[in-house]
């Protein structure tokens, strides 16, 4: 089967050349995080220590508060490590500066809660967005590469659409394109499925399953829907800002 | 448009998607900054106005060096000088002539009830001492008592007054019990301090203003003798005349300095000046009022574009797109509408307001400044901030 994934870009600056293949690609010890301050501060997130491998559909369940996005932004470089260390794809995110972050998420696909597209670009714009970020040698066939992976998601007719003209689940899925489009090596998503339908939830997960055997990406996933579970190589359960399960699923091949 | 500015920039012009997704915000912008320039062009207008009727007087004169009163701040605001200073100015090596001039004002009733404020020059009919067509033609006629030479750009002036004189007839008028004879025109034009002027025989003017007499003149031009250098002149003429109740300076730089005088210091001047300011802070307000909108309206979508490791030189290149656009596009009305504008006032006040050729680069210079500038400080907020706070 012919990828419909662009080729990555491996150059020597990249975090991954950073890594070893067999080496986890997230690896959080000690994650201590507290939102506030003053009287106000509270400690979100107690003492986590987990290793994420490669290529795993790796899921995060928990009840509502119970640290899950905070955990993933915080592994994402979406937010600041206070307490702890967070080894992502070889580097260090506490006390990374502005370059390091920015070389970091060029390296990631986020799905967030919210779609956040831009409302004035019609969907292939925006999946060019996630592809642009990488420079132009890779966004050189961006139109093949947009168009395929959003009529894999059911949107090829909807293209040229602007978001104000999409529903809630077909603007999620351009967010899961855009996210996509840039082939990264961790993809972390925020209850991607939440919106979407039975039919174009299975799409959007059994599309991350193959980015993993096909290129070894990793998943990291919030998501309360049991369709999903069966799929997941392995499930993590949050409790008030503690893991407090941890469960590899059939099939799974440590490494 | 959406495809060649993708060309241009090398990437999609989301600025100007932005913009245009929001017709109604776009439109207002784009109005604010049209005004704000508008209102910029007018003050600068009459800034310029100001600085050109000022010097219009100096522009025909032939001598090189004035020789005025000490507290002379303008060409007609200082005392009288007395007239032994031209007797030592004549005998300064260096000076080829020298003549005492006479500057006076009256009001002038016209028949049609409106009144001409006109700025009179007493001169020496022998000599040359404008440069100006009408006034080397006519300058005989003056030798005959109660002749005068008027400036047919005067404003409010009755047209039949010019056709009158203009058909070869002598034109009469009364002025301070005087009757003057005007046997002919010269151009000049009127500013902030009279209508225009008018030329008359030193004779004639002690005659309409029988309190001032022979012996002080306004000023006493001076021509230097052919291959002197006049700043040389005025240093000598400083030395020998040695008094401390004239000033001794060449033409351009008396000029200059009643500039210099009429723009910092009269109130017209600051008003104008104060108005420039006022205008460009009005358009600062405006620009960063939008731009810093848009900013606060994307940020979730900002933020989405900082998750995926988009720098925030992007960001503030988007903005600067937006800030670009609006200074263009507010620009180009805000200069037609200015330029109708002056046209106007022109025509209504008879001031030189007119369009400078580098006016409208400065302008557009210090919009896209002025723009950018309220840019830079729209996208602070994004500068520092997580991306998973600003969702
Ligand atoms: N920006 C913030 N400022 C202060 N407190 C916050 C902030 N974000 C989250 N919190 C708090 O941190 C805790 C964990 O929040 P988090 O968003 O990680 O939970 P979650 O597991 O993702 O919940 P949900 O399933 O509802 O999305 C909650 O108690 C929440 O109130
Ligand atoms: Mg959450």
């Amino acid at each position: 089967m012919k990828s419909i994934f662009l080729k990555r870009d491996t150059g020597p600056t990249t975090p991954a050349s950073a890594t070893r293949a067999d080496e986890p690609p997230i690896v959080i010890e000690g994650l201590n995080h507290w939102f506030g301050s003053g009287e106000a501060r509270k400690q979100v997130l107690y003492d986590l220590n987990l290793t994420i491998e490669r290529g795993k559909l790796v899921i995060l369940m928990g009840a509502s508060g119970s640290g899950k996005t905070t955990l993933l932004t915080l592994a994402g470089c979406l937010r600041t490590v206070q307490e702890g260390s967070v080894h992502l794809l070889g580097h260090e995110l506490n006390g990374a500066d502005e370059d390091l972050l920015v070389t970091c998420r060029r390296q990631m696909g986020f799905i967030f809660q919210a779609h956040n597209l831009h409302e004035s670009l019609t969907a292939m714009q925006n999946v060019r967005m996630g592809l642009d970020v990488h420079g132009a040698q890779v966004t050189t066939d961006w139109q093949a590469a947009a168009s395929h992976l959003l009529t894999l998601l059911g949107l090829g007719d909807r293209l040229d659409y602007l978001p104000g003209n999409l529903s809630g689940g077909q603007k999620q899925r351009v967010a899961v394109a855009r996210a996509l489009v840039g082939n990264p090596y961790i993809v972390f998503a925020d209850e991607p499925t939440a919106a979407l339908d039975k039919e174009s939830g299975y799409q959007v997960v059994h599309l991350l399953k193959q980015l993993g055997t096909e290129r070894n990406t990793t998943t990291f996933m919030v998501t309360h829907d049991n369709r999903i579970l069966e799929m997941a190589d392995r499930i993590i359960t949050m409790e008030e800002g503690r893991i407090v399960k941890d469960e590899i699923q059939d099939g799974w091949q440590g490494s | 448009m959406t495809a060649l500015l993708t060309v241009l920039f090398g990437r999609l012009p989301i600025g100007w998607l932005q913009l245009k997704h929001n017709r109604t915000r776009f439109a207002a912008a784009i109005a604010g900054v049209a005004f704000a320039n508008v209102l910029i062009f007018m003050q600068l207008g009459f800034l310029g106005a100001l600085v050109e009727s000022t010097r219009l007087p100096y522009h025909p004169m032939m001598a090189d060096i004035l020789i005025s009163a000490s507290d002379a701040n303008t060409l007609s605001d200082g005392s009288n000088i007395p007239r032994q200073r031209l007797y030592q100015t004549l005998n300064v090596s260096g000076v080829a002539d020298a003549t005492a001039v006479y500057l006076g004002k009256f009001d002038w009733q016209q028949d049609n009830g409106s009144t001409v404020n006109f700025q009179v020059f007493g001169i020496d009919p022998d000599r040359k001492i404008f440069n100006l067509p009408g006034v080397e033609t006519a300058r005989g006629r003056l030798r005959l008592l109660d002749m005068a030479l008027m400036d047919r750009k005067a404003r409010n002036l009755d047209p039949s007054t010019l056709s009158t004189i203009d058909a070869g007839d002598i034109f009469s008028f009364e002025v301070n019990g005087r009757t003057l004879n005007t046997v002919g025109t010269f151009s000049i034009g009127g500013g902030f301090d009279a209508d225009g002027y008018l030329i008359v025989s030193d004779q004639t003017f002690l005659r309409i203003f029988p309190n001032r007499t022979a012996g002080a003149p306004t000023h006493i031009f001076v021509t230097v003798a052919q291959g002197a250098d006049p700043e040389i002149v005025v240093e000598r003429l400083r030395q020998s005349i040695a008094a401390d109740d004239v000033i001794v300076r060449t033409i351009e730089d008396a000029a200059k300095a009643d500039e210099v005088y009429q723009t910092t210091e009269k109130p017209v001047g600051l008003i104008f000046g104060f108005g420039v300011i006022i205008g460009v802070m009005v358009g600062l307000i405006i620009v960063y009022q939008v731009l810093s909108t848009d900013v606060a309206d994307h940020l979730a979508e900002y933020a989405t574009l900082k998750a995926v490791g988009y720098k925030q030189s992007f960001f503030l290149s988007i903005v600067f797109e937006e800030a670009l656009i609006l200074a263009i596009f507010g620009f180009i009305p805000g200069v037609l509408i200015s330029l109708g504008l002056y046209e106007f006032v022109a025509s209504a006040t008879g001031l030189p307001v007119s369009m400078t050729e580098w006016r409208p680069v400065a302008v557009l210079l210090g919009t896209i400044l002025m723009c950018i500038a309220s840019g830079a400080i729209a996208t602070r907020r994004l500068a520092g901030a997580n991306p998973a706070d600003l969702f």
